[in-house]
């Protein structure tokens, strides 16, 4: 089972993917703001790392830019969650470095099955 | 076991109201600013921006069709103001302002267990889209192509840097084999020497032949769709011709269906009632870390206590040591009692902003109804106030400056003809006062004309007609139900159900209400309220055989009656003479209905205040000082009149506690004057 750090600063939707990846037996790290996220992702490394697109502050893109510099995370799956992906936020999300997206509104089934494309 | 998706989403629907109803303020106080400032800064649109698309993301993840299609729209004209699409009008502002009601009341809805009809909502969707000069505001519901499973030939030729991205080949190639039975051959050719590799890059590619009943195009798109521009993916249907992979918005919607469709399935289905989902309509409060911090190290010191006093339980004899030891101990533990119970008293109460953050847009939306300039200026935001007083306040608060606004405040014209600058001030400030917190709605409007509310208090039979106006006319009568001076009774307020409502709904909290105003310079109406509901410090007092506790807040002062000081009213009403005044003497007996209770030689008389007036209520002991915890007695019982709650003394007896303003009020029904010295 995997270690997975989310990122959200949606308490609510931060602990709905928190509780369906637990509930799927992985291990979760929670971070509510990007700059959070950045400072654990440089003492630990996850086996992915799950981000919201528009959060106050450093916003998710500005997140995986950081990341891929991060030796560590140079080919960590990062996935952006955002609720819609037009071809524009495709293109900027996968320029900035992200492994994939994730559609909001999500249940957590098609959430664990998504993933699986990341995960070993 | 692992929690079903619906019971993880129910807990967390509290966390999520909570966090739309902020966001919701954020939007409100974000929309104002871009209105006041007439400009678009791009920061306040970002944070705008941002807190309607949460909303919207929080909502459709939680199950919340309405609320996800509204914050939908909103979004959009938002997204058009980030985008500098357009630019921030005055209709469209208003239009997203009204937008917040909505998205409040159907959050409201929600957490009250119902939900507002979806239709009714999509026509204001459908407004906002003809504001944005939008076509494709509403995406058409776009139905999934039906998908008939067919035999696909896959050509999967990853860029070397696929890596890079974090998308690994072979698990894309797993995924496939989910879905049918896949026969892959990998192509070795670009391999090179096992000395030249390059761990980051990919050298292979593949061919996969797939077929089964789970294999449709779209599921292989969708496999495919994170590495259309890591990798070169071709999709042939056997016996078909080549099409490149082209995941254009078209099929991408098919896939993911667009809020829309998902709200129409939501919609179809009956709208969930109470059952289950009524849990997170609790009430619910957050509290910082240091008061949580607090309470612990308060607890810590309880155990310290507790652990001290523990050693004096065994069997040796108390000397006088022991006996200083264990006095020690127990003040130790009264003084951790009093801590802790302060500590989590603190814990219940928030800051009043809580309250006061929906006033700049009451007050905008009024200035505009009512053509007045007013600037609201709030102060004493932080200070601290039980919850349930707080959830309480707000309709008071309203009404009050509703009716500053629209009585208080004149018009820009009036102003400057009375000298004063054209724009009006409101303020509302909070602040502690002794054990109270104070809540102030002023403004520098024209004033209570005394003279119009005795002539009004005439017409309504409140003051006969040749009856002298009491010194307080203003106080006495602006609270009477039904009161309002408005020439004219306006959409804002002047129904005359303002004032004995808010005293009615100030008092119930345990408060009171003055007025204080000056003609042509503007009113000031103060509301006291207590910090916390739950725990008042009490003076027990004895009358008969019975224990009640007076709320020591309320006590004046206490006298040794003095017969020569009594006088008679009108034959039996007796006033006692106390330096200038005359304070109406109430046996406190026979109003609580002892019918065997006699007045003592030489009684005590507390003097308390009773609304503004003072009263003496005639006791025979003064017992002890202390804390005591309110019991409601309305869970249980009917209210009577004159008793507030009841409390469970040290002794485990239980004592009424007594509400001296309904005292007051039960005296004076008897006696309407009498409280002035003549």
């Amino acid at each position: 089972m995997a270690n997975i750090m989310t990122v959200d600063d949606s308490v609510s939707l931060r602990k709905l993917v928190a509780s369906a990846l637990q509930g799927a037996g992985h291990t979760v790290s929670e971070a509510d703001s990007g700059q959070s996220a950045l400072n654990v992702a440089k003492t630990k490394v996850f086996d992915l790392v799950i981000s919201d697109l528009n959060m106050p502050g450093m916003d998710g893109l500005t997140l995986v830019g950081h990341l891929r510099k991060l030796p560590a995370y140079r080919s960590i799956p990062i996935l952006i969650l955002t609720t819609e992906m037009d071809p524009q936020k495709k293109q900027a999300a996968k320029a900035a470095g992200a492994t994939g997206w994730l559609v909001k509104p999500f249940d957590p089934v098609q959430l664990l099955a998504t993933i699986r494309k990341v995960l070993d | 076991m692992t929690k079903s998706l619906t019971d993880i989403q129910t807990e967390l629907l509290g966390t999520f109201f909570e966090e739309s109803f902020e966001g919701l303020q954020q939007l409100e106080s974000g929309l104002l600013a871009l209105e006041q400032s007439k400009s678009s800064d791009p920061d306040i649109i970002n944070d705008v921006f941002r807190a309607a698309h949460s909303i919207k993301g929080g909502a459709g993840s939680f199950g919340l069709p309405e609320v996800c299609t509204l914050g939908h729209a909103m979004e959009s004209m938002l997204e058009d103001f980030r985008s500098r699409r357009t630019q921030p009008t005055r209709e469209s502002l208003a239009a997203l302002l009204e937008g917040v009601d909505l998205l409040r009341n159907a959050l409201e809805a929600r957490k009250a267990g119902s939900s507002l009809p979806l239709p009714g909502l999509q026509t204001f969707c459908e407004r906002l889209a003809a504001l944005r000069g939008a076509s494709d505001a509403q995406p058409a519901p776009v139905i999934a192509a039906a998908k008939a499973s067919e035999n696909l030939d896959i050509t999967f030729l990853p860029l070397p840097k696929i890596l890079e991205s974090g998308n690994e080949p072979v698990r894309l190639l797993r995924e496939l084999a989910r879905l049918g039975h896949a026969d892959v051959t990998a192509d070795l050719s670009k391999l090179p020497a096992l000395t030249e590799i390059d761990p980051s890059l990919c050298y292979l590619s593949w061919q996969i032949a797939l077929e089964g009943s789970g294999v449709t195009r779209a599921a292989v798109e969708d496999v495919f769709c994170w590495v259309d521009t890591d990798a070169e993916v071709r999709i042939v249907g056997r016996n078909a011709t080549v099409t490149p992979l082209d995941i254009g918005p078209a099929q991408a919607t098919a896939q993911s269906p667009s809020p829309l469709v998902q709200e129409a399935k939501h919609a179809a289905a009956p709208a969930p009632t109470g059952d289950g989902r009524s849990d997170t309509t609790m009430g619910s409060i957050r509290v910082g870390v240091d008061k949580i911090d607090m309470l612990m190290n308060m607890v810590g010191e309880l155990v310290i206590t507790q652990s001290m006093l523990g050693v004096m339980d065994d069997e040796s004899r108390l000397d006088s040591r022991r006996v200083e030891q264990l006095r020690e101990g127990l003040s130790l533990l009264a003084r951790n009692t009093r801590s802790l119970q302060e500590s989590v008293m603190r814990l219940r109460s928030v800051p009043i902003s809580a309250v006061f953050s929906r006033f700049p847009r009451l007050v905008h939306d009024l200035s505009q109804q009512l053509g007045k300039q007013v600037e609201l200026r709030v102060s004493g935001q932080t200070t601290e106030i039980d919850k349930t007083v707080v959830e309480k306040l707000g309709d008071p608060l309203v009404h009050l400056v509703r009716n500053s606004m629209d009585h208080g405040l004149e018009t820009p014209e009036a102003r400057v003809a009375a000298g004063k600058p054209p724009v009006g001030v409101i303020e509302i400030g909070a602040y502690h006062h002794g054990g109270d917190v104070v809540v102030e709605v002023t403004d520098d409007g024209r004033g209570i004309n005394r003279e119009k509310v005795i002539d009004r208090a005439r017409q309504l039979g409140l003051l006969g007609p040749n009856e002298a106006p009491p010194e307080d006319a203003i106080r006495d009568f602006i609270f009477a139900p039904g009161f309002s001076t408005a020439a004219a009774v306006t959409d804002v307020s002047g129904r005359g159900v303002g004032m004995d409502v808010v005293r009615r709904n100030i008092r119930a909290l345990g408060g009171d209400v003055f007025i204080e105003t000056t003609v042509g310079k503007g009113t000031r109406i103060s509301m006291r309220l207590p910090l916390t509901l739950a725990i008042i410090d009490g003076q027990i007092i004895r009358v008969g055989q019975h224990a009640y506790v007076v709320p020591l807040l309320s006590i004046v002062e206490s006298v040794q009656v003095e017969p020569k000081r009594v006088n008679k009213y009108q034959g039996k009403r007796e006033l006692y003479r106390l330096r200038d005044k005359l304070i109406p003497m109430v046996e406190l007996g026979q109003v609580l209905g002892m019918t065997s209770w006699q007045r003592s030689e030489d009684s005590l008389m507390m003097i308390v205040e009773a609304e503004n007036a003072q009263i003496g209520l005639l006791v025979d002991e003064l017992l002890a000082q202390q804390q005591v915890v309110v019991k409601s007695l309305e869970t249980n019982y009917d209210r009577v009149p004159g008793l507030s709650g009841a409390t469970i003394l040290g002794d485990g007896s239980v004592a009424f506690i007594l509400d001296t303003a309904a005292i007051g009020r039960l005296v004076r029904g008897v006696s309407t004057n009498g409280a002035h010295a003549a």
